[in-house]
């Protein structure tokens, strides 16, 4: 069911995005692209020491690249460097393989059904991409592809 | 709906096509097959697919070597292709076209023999703003190498290219004007006849990119006065990884090989090799025969049905298309060409093409959605993507029924 995949929160936070903006004070910054569907994303982070104090980002994409970039920026609030990408791994394995979610991903598990749909999991993955360019600091744009 | 009435009576059963293509016969997630993604690949009918069975049943063997019976019949097969490739464009002669594997094969054909042996530094090849990647980065490539220059024909807001720009860029220095007969993302079919009779003016040859014409419309290159024409195998009913490369003799011959190998060759030595005739100089290696095989089985098929008629039931299909999308609030058409052929592109308000694309697909209804190769129009009409419906002669008025259903299905999902 097309429901499955497009679940309440994710219209929810593809229509109203959370922390959809350009960060002045940002310590961390990095863009995403998608060249199969042109969408673009800057992050923006800014750390205290090692934690996330505030995420937030600009651009636009699909229901589920705009919906993935609002709840990433959520969840990653108050997490450390380290917390951040052992995230990333675990939402890289609810999109790509059978594995049960774990409790520990808090809201993101209404991305599970996305695994259904393997040309939309780079639509999903856009932002953690660009969060992993942003943590080890390269300015490139890191792409999809 | 009338009017495709009109057509069906005047002979075009689009009912009885149908039942040649097996592929429509299915489900997808439950519902029928709508298929209307044929811009990026058309379906095949029976006639192809029993050409390649019965290829590799009885008449396998490699082409123009063997004194074998089975060589003798898979080069009559194989040559026989040529010679509806030539009917199917009315080339004077069938030394005239090249197997190639597709479209961007062709291109690159010409541009890295007949482009590396005339181009020169400040000369210049114009191309236009609606061409796919495959027709504007060989010629990059070659601009770059050579310090030559890449000028572009710029297009008004409806997807049709300024023909007075046009004039303006031809100069003494133009070698070369290659542009799409109809556009893959928009659909506009381009003046060829007017834009090659210019080019000729100001003493340039032509390359037509014909991928997106030869499905929908009847092709006469002499009538063209094209230099080259390029279409692909696959867009036109055939096989995959096999396409067709018109140029006129003299230009063949007087053009370097493409790539060296078996078969292109006439005597070879270590101190001196002579290159076979056209069009077998360009061919070098053994070819995919059976596809190539295959698109003969496709050409003559589309050529039983009649590409005018063809023209004239998807013209009806694609106004009908046109008119009920367009009541679809919310939705604007990209690329609204006064001359166009089988494409409706389209962005809907606040949806984005990939969520589009994904809905329509679980009500079994295929669309491409995305950049289509041409990454300038979209960033012409300061777009990311679009959703493109594409049609050919086997899809109905009942199917745009189902897209405009599965359209409103799509807002229901992100309507606020």
């Amino acid at each position: 069911m097309i429901d499955d995949l497009y679940q309440e929160t994710i219209l929810d936070h593809s229509k109203r995005p959370r922390n959809h903006r350009a960060m002045a004070d940002a310590t961390r910054k990095a863009e995403g692209y998608n060249p199969l569907c042109g969408d673009k994303l800057r992050l923006y982070l800014k750390l205290n020491g090692d934690v996330v104090e505030e995420a937030s980002f600009e651009g636009s994409g699909c229901a589920i690249s705009t919906a993935s970039a609002s709840l990433m920026t959520e969840s990653l609030k108050g997490k450390t460097r380290d917390e951040a990408l052992k995230l990333l791994d675990k939402f890289h394995d609810l999109l790509t393989t059978d594995t049960p979610a774990g409790r520990d991903l808090g809201k993101l598990v209404v991305f599970c059904g996305v695994r259904e749909y393997p040309a939309r999991v780079k639509c999903a993955t856009l932002a953690w991409h660009t969060l992993k360019s942003a943590l080890s600091g390269g300015d490139a744009t890191v792409t999809t592809e | 709906m009338s009017t495709l009435g009109s057509v069906v009576s005047a002979g075009f059963d689009v009912e009885r096509l149908r039942e040649d293509f097996p592929v429509l016969k299915q489900q997808i997630h439950g519902k029928p097959l709508v298929y209307l993604d044929n811009a990026a690949t058309a379906q095949k009918p029976l006639p192809v697919l029993e050409a390649i069975r019965r290829f590799y049943e009885v008449e396998c063997a490699n082409i123009h070597r063997g004194v074998h019976e089975l060589s003798q019949r898979s080069t009559a097969a194989y040559e026989e292709t040529r010679a509806a490739a030539r009917r199917f464009l009315n080339a004077r002669s069938k030394n005239e076209l090249i197997f190639v594997r597709g479209t961007t094969e062709g291109i690159n054909l010409v541009a890295s023999t007949w482009g590396r042996k005339n181009i020169k530094a400040g000369d210049e090849i114009i191309i236009s703003a609606l061409e796919h990647h495959s027709n504007i980065v060989p010629w990059q490539m070659l601009v770059e190498e050579k310090e030559a220059r890449l000028r572009v024909i710029p297009m008004n807001d409806r997807g049709e290219l300024l023909l007075e720009e046009y004039e303006k860029s031809l100069n003494p220095r133009t070698r070369l004007v290659a542009f799409a007969h109809v556009s893959n993302a928009l659909g506009t079919i381009n003046p060829a006849r007017q834009m090659i009779e210019m080019a000729h003016r100001a003493g340039a040859l032509t390359l037509i990119d014909g991928a997106q014409a030869a499905p929908h419309m009847p092709i006469d290159v002499q009538a063209l006065d094209a230099d080259f024409y390029t279409f692909s195998g696959h867009k036109v009913f055939g096989p995959t990884g096999v396409g067709i490369l018109y140029g006129k003799a003299k230009l063949l011959e007087a053009m370097p090989p493409y790539q060296g190998g078996g078969d292109m060759i006439r005597t070879v030595s270590f101190e001196k090799t002579t290159y076979n005739d056209v069009p077998y100089k360009f061919e070098a290696g053994t070819p995919n025969i059976s596809s190539g095989i295959g698109l003969g089985a496709a050409l003559d098929y589309v050529t039983h049905i009649g590409l005018d008629k063809i023209a004239a039931y998807e013209h009806e299909l694609l106004s009908y298309a046109t008119e009920t999308l367009t009541e679809i609030p919310g939705l604007r058409l990209i690329g609204t060409a006064r001359e166009k052929a089988s494409v409706l592109s389209f962005v809907m308000e606040g949806i984005h093409p990939h969520d589009i694309g994904t809905v329509l697909d679980r009500q079994g209804i295929a669309v491409r959605t995305g950049h289509h190769c041409a990454q300038p129009i979209m960033d012409w009409f300061h777009i990311p993507a679009t959703t493109r419906a594409s049609l050919a002669f086997y899809n109905t008025a009942g199917e745009i029924d189902a897209l405009v259903a599965g359209l409103y299905k799509v807002k229901e999902v992100f309507g606020e």
